[in-house]
């Protein structure tokens, strides 16, 4: 329960601190504090995923149902994350490149991540009955858990990157990661991960519940 | 480890055990905690209305589906068989279950045995379909017979593996008097080699049996 | 009764052989898969017309057409068997390494069928000149071994499923984005004049690719396989 404060006052704070605490970056000025919304938002639509796929895989070790509505809370919960994350990724890269879409590897990989999540979401209406959709989810979404990892070994090597790598928060002229920026930039990672399980934890009581008046 | 080749023909030691079982689709209740063992020579009916969940019941017990509560285990000489072997030691005559129809008869139940590595030649292979009353019918395509001679086939299928577990899902379906004949013939020999299990709603075959399970109540 | 006399291989190519002789017979897939790539093929070359397209394109359009293609065919095998109630059959006949390993062969047998009749088609259609033989040749043989591993999977899926039309396409593509990518990039080399590169970092990848959605696709294929 406590953590559930935390994680509102977490927000709020950093909601008001992005704007205040790191100064301004230097080449793309204020824009850059989406910065502390989109990393973030990208890295809990990664998490969702990988939640999605551990909670499919025990489903299949055990059959039980209640995996299943996690492994789909999970993925709801990333998708909406990752959709946010391509968004604002987009308005970023049209302030600082010129243009939304680029084909740069990361949104060709965030792109591979939305499409998977589309697909499995198809699958799953596709599918009327319980178990059998249950288990054919969770491997598919086993299946594009270990094929899409070699996106990242793929894209970089093949194209240059204009992604503000790791450089937006090193060196090169980019966001210096001084104290107030590393501190804003771990709050907002860390109020995220919590809205995450907040959302998570809702969602499955949720599910639950439609699930026991449906029977 | 009990294989597909440590399997014989007499089922010797061969024990299939029900304990609890329950499924369900949804809200409807197919079984609910059905329990039961069974041993060579063991005749059970699973009687029961249209939709009762007869043939649901006996894919649980060959396998292809899970069962929501309880175990169906195989036993053999006391060790049990891992789920992944239970397909060398079931045969299953269902109307939900079909041959290849753009394949000839011969063809059929040769590729049944040599996919399932049963080493039978095409001599027994031809006498196998002799017995089912297809002589003569082993090079016609499967899609020019008619529904009674499918279902011959069907047995002959499931002979080729001579199962220790022989599973009859409406088994005289479209079956003439001398596809009963073959029947009774089938389930007969079945005595010596092994279990039966026989759904139906036919009173007369349902009596074949000595126990019965009652689905749908 | 001696049941296990004849070896694991044997029974793979039985059903190999049973799915070849069922294909010959109705032309399930293969009718459907060439006609596709012919029609896509033709009205691409049409529109473009003749030659002076740069390699970076004829790569893109060679694998798109590929792609589309062979999954328009690619779960047939397996949809048939659910639809005609064969399936049941298969089940209870082997194992499911012996059906996934049979249908895979099955699969890349027809994509390979499919490309001996396509690439001579699209390197003389579009006036292709090819530089790396060698290499081409390889990229392409890769390419359908990853192409075939992760849809045989996905294949089968679809079967349980009980769903046709487009949900193939849509669980495969993003699944195969890892794949087309370096293909296009490998195959670009390839027509590509005095460019002599190996592409061996590509080579990995591909390689790499269908190696793991082999291996994934037989370990998660008895989940599909049985409830």
């Amino acid at each position: 329960m406590w953590w559930k404060y935390l994680a509102g006052t977490l927000l709020a704070a950093v909601s008001v601190a992005v704007f205040i605490l790191p100064p301004p970056q230097a080449q793309i000025g204020e824009a850059s504090r989406i910065f502390f919304f989109h990393v973030p938002a990208a890295l809990i639509g990664f998490v969702g995923f990988v939640f999605s796929a551990v909670y499919g895989a025990r489903y299949l070790q055990r059959r039980d149902p209640a995996f299943d509505r996690k492994a789909a809370v999970a993925a709801e919960i990333g998708l909406t994350f990752t959709i946010i994350a391509t968004f604002t990724g987009a308005i970023f890269s049209r302030v600082t490149w010129g243009m939304f879409w680029n084909w740069d590897p990361r949104q060709t990989s965030i792109l591979a991540v939305l499409l998977i999540y589309g697909a499995y979401f198809a699958l799953r209406q596709a599918v009327p009955f319980r178990d059998t959709r249950a288990r054919l989810s969770a491997v598919y979404l086993l299946l594009a858990g270990v094929l899409v990892p070699l996106l990242f070994f793929v894209l970089p090597r093949l194209y240059p990157s204009l992604h503000p790598n790791n450089s937006l928060v090193s060196g090169g002229g980019e966001f210096a990661m001084t104290l107030p920026v590393g501190l804003t930039f771990g709050a907002s990672l860390l109020s995220f991960l919590l809205l995450y399980f907040w959302l998570h934890q809702l969602a499955d009581r949720a599910g639950r519940i439609t699930e026991k008046l449906e029977s | 480890m009990t294989g597909p080749d440590s399997t014989t023909a007499s089922g010797i030691g061969f024990v299939v055990t029900a304990s609890g079982v329950s499924k369900a689709f949804g809200r409807r209740r197919i079984c609910t905690d059905i329990s039961f063992v069974l041993r060579r020579g063991d005749r059970l009916a699973v009687v029961g209305p249209n939709g009762s969940g007869k043939t649901t019941f006996l894919k649980i017990l060959c396998g292809l589906l899970r069962p929501d509560r309880g175990t169906i285990t195989y036993h053999f000489h006391g060790t049990t068989v891992p789920r992944n072997h239970w397909h060398a030691l079931v045969g299953l005559v269902a109307p939900d279950l079909a041959l290849y129809d753009e394949l000839t008869a011969l063809e059929n139940i040769r590729f049944l045995n040599d996919v399932g590595g049963w080493g039978k030649t095409g001599g027994q292979l031809r006498s196998l379909l002799g017995d089912v009353g297809l002589a003569g019918r082993e090079h016609d395509l499967l899609s020019t017979f008619s529904s009674g001679m499918k279902q011959r086939l069907k047995y002959a299928a499931v002979l080729v593996k001579a199962p220790p577990l022989l599973l009859l899902d409406e088994p005289t379906a479209n079956f003439d008097d001398s596809g009963a004949a073959i029947f009774h013939e089938v389930i007969q020999r079945q005595r010596a080699a092994g279990i039966c299990i026989l759904a139906t709603n036919n009173k007369q075959e349902a009596e074949l049996a000595e126990r019965h399970i009652v689905m749908g109540e | 009764m001696p049941s296990g006399t004849s070896s694991w291989a044997s029974k793979v190519l039985a059903l190999l052989a049973k799915d070849l002789r069922a294909e010959f017979r109705t032309r399930y897939a293969l009718s459907a898969v060439f006609l596709f790539a012919l029609t896509t093929l033709a009205a691409v070359s049409v529109s473009l017309g003749a030659g002076g397209l740069p390699a970076a394109y004829l790569a893109v359009l060679f694998w798109v057409i590929l792609f589309f293609s062979a999954l328009s065919g690619l779960a047939q095998s397996f949809i048939k068997e659910a639809e005609t109630k064969t399936a049941v059959t298969l089940q209870l006949a082997t194992s499911e390494d012996v059906v996934y390993f049979g249908k895979w062969g099955f699969n890349l047998l027809l994509l390979l069928g499919l490309e001996v009749f396509l690439v001579p088609l699209f390197l003389v259609l579009l006036n292709v000149e090819v530089y790396q033989w060698w290499l081409f040749v390889t990229v392409i043989f890769l390419g359908s071994a990853g192409l075939v591993s992760s849809t045989t999977l996905i294949a089968s899926v679809v079967a349980v499923a009980g769903v046709r039309g487009a949900l193939f396409s849509v669980l495969s593509l993003p699944v195969l984005l890892p794949l087309l990518v370096p293909l296009v990039q490998v195959t670009e080399k390839c027509l590509t004049p005095g460019v002599m590169t190996p592409g061996t970092a590509e080579l990995r990848i591909l390689a790499a690719y269908a190696g793991i959605a082999l291996t994934g696709g037989w370990l998660l294929f008895p989940f599909v396989w049985r409830e």
